[in-house]
């Protein structure tokens, strides 16, 4: 499996470390919204298709990635840079945000 | 001024060694720059800090993801987004460039005793370095004077083309010993010359 890292170009999965699902949105620090939270910590989509997700090429230049991926091709389907926000990349078609 | 020891020094065997009866194809060699650093720039501060290189190093950084450059004492290039390795064959560029990169432009980091430099030439360079890193070495792909970074077994690399069949490698200084012994083991069916 090869990501193109937007800054290095296509380099093997190895060089790469999954950080999570990209859908999540951590609640402020202070929120008491146990729903939020429970959300944040518990709520995934799991989806048979595309999914956002967060990753770091930790074996490279070290960005952090927001990376589409269909979870049943294992193909990739887009790479950007994590930093300005991670939604924007969505190819989801269903759940909530 | 304390001499500074090299980490490859027990291993570190000057003259001929493997298959060089037919030819020595890589040169291996140590070239123990005296200031090896990092400058990274606060996001949108790139372009001053690459003006900042230039005035202190005369390096014209081209644009680009890993662009770089080298004139033989000073070398650069980018190797993460705003980041980028500057070194020179003299000690003191970490205060050369103390007052030229404000607080406001970005962050200089002083690794000069952190990282070791190994360089690998010769007309089987791109050969010996294909069995290390999993990234084209070819020169289309890899021009001169660019960097990449990518690791090897977990030690991290970073990679500057410094001739059409050379490459200067910066390791950690804590693996650079280790690296070096699989780096002459892998030059060994070539020949290889240490100097
Ligand atoms: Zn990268």
């Amino acid at each position: 499996m090869l990501i193109t890292c937007p800054y290095c170009g296509p380099r093997d999965v190895i060089e790469f470390t999954y950080q999570g699902d990209g859908n999540r949105e951590r609640p402020q620090p202070v929120s008491q919204d146990l729903d939020a939270w429970n959300a944040y910590v518990y709520d995934r989509l799991n989806p048979a298709g595309d999914h956002n997700e967060i990753w770091q090429h930790s074996g490279g230049c070290r960005a952090h990635l927001r990376v589409v991926r269909n979870t049943v091709t294992h193909e990739i389907l887009s790479t950007a840079f994590a930093r300005g926000g991670h939604k924007s990349a969505g190819h989801r078609t269903e759940g909530k945000p | 001024m304390v001499e500074r020891q090299s980490p490859l020094e027990p291993a570190y065997h000057p003259g001929s060694h493997g298959n060089f009866e037919h030819g020595v194809d890589v040169i291996l060699s140590e070239t123990r720059p005296g200031s090896i650093l990092q400058l990274a720039a606060w996001p949108g501060e790139e372009k001053r800090l690459i003006d900042a290189i230039r005035k202190v190093t005369g390096l014209a950084l081209p644009d680009g993801a890993g662009g770089g450059v080298s004139n033989g004492g000073r070398a650069a290039f980018g190797f993460a987004p705003g980041k980028f390795t500057v070194v020179d064959e003299a000690e003191g560029l970490a205060s050369a460039f103390a007052g030229v990169i404000t607080p406001d432009i970005g962050t200089v980091t002083d690794l000069s005793h952190g990282r070791t430099a190994i360089r690998i030439a010769g007309p089987k360079a791109e050969w010996v370095m294909a069995k290390f890193f999993a990234i084209d070495f070819a020169l289309p792909a890899f021009p001169l004077g660019a960097g990449r970074s990518t690791n090897h077994h977990d030690v991290f690399a970073q990679i500057q083309r410094s001739g059409a069949d050379q490459f200067d490698i910066y390791v950690f200084r804590s693996f650079a010993r280790s690296f070096w012994k699989a780096l002459c083991h892998a030059s060994e069916e070539v020949g290889y010359e240490v100097h």
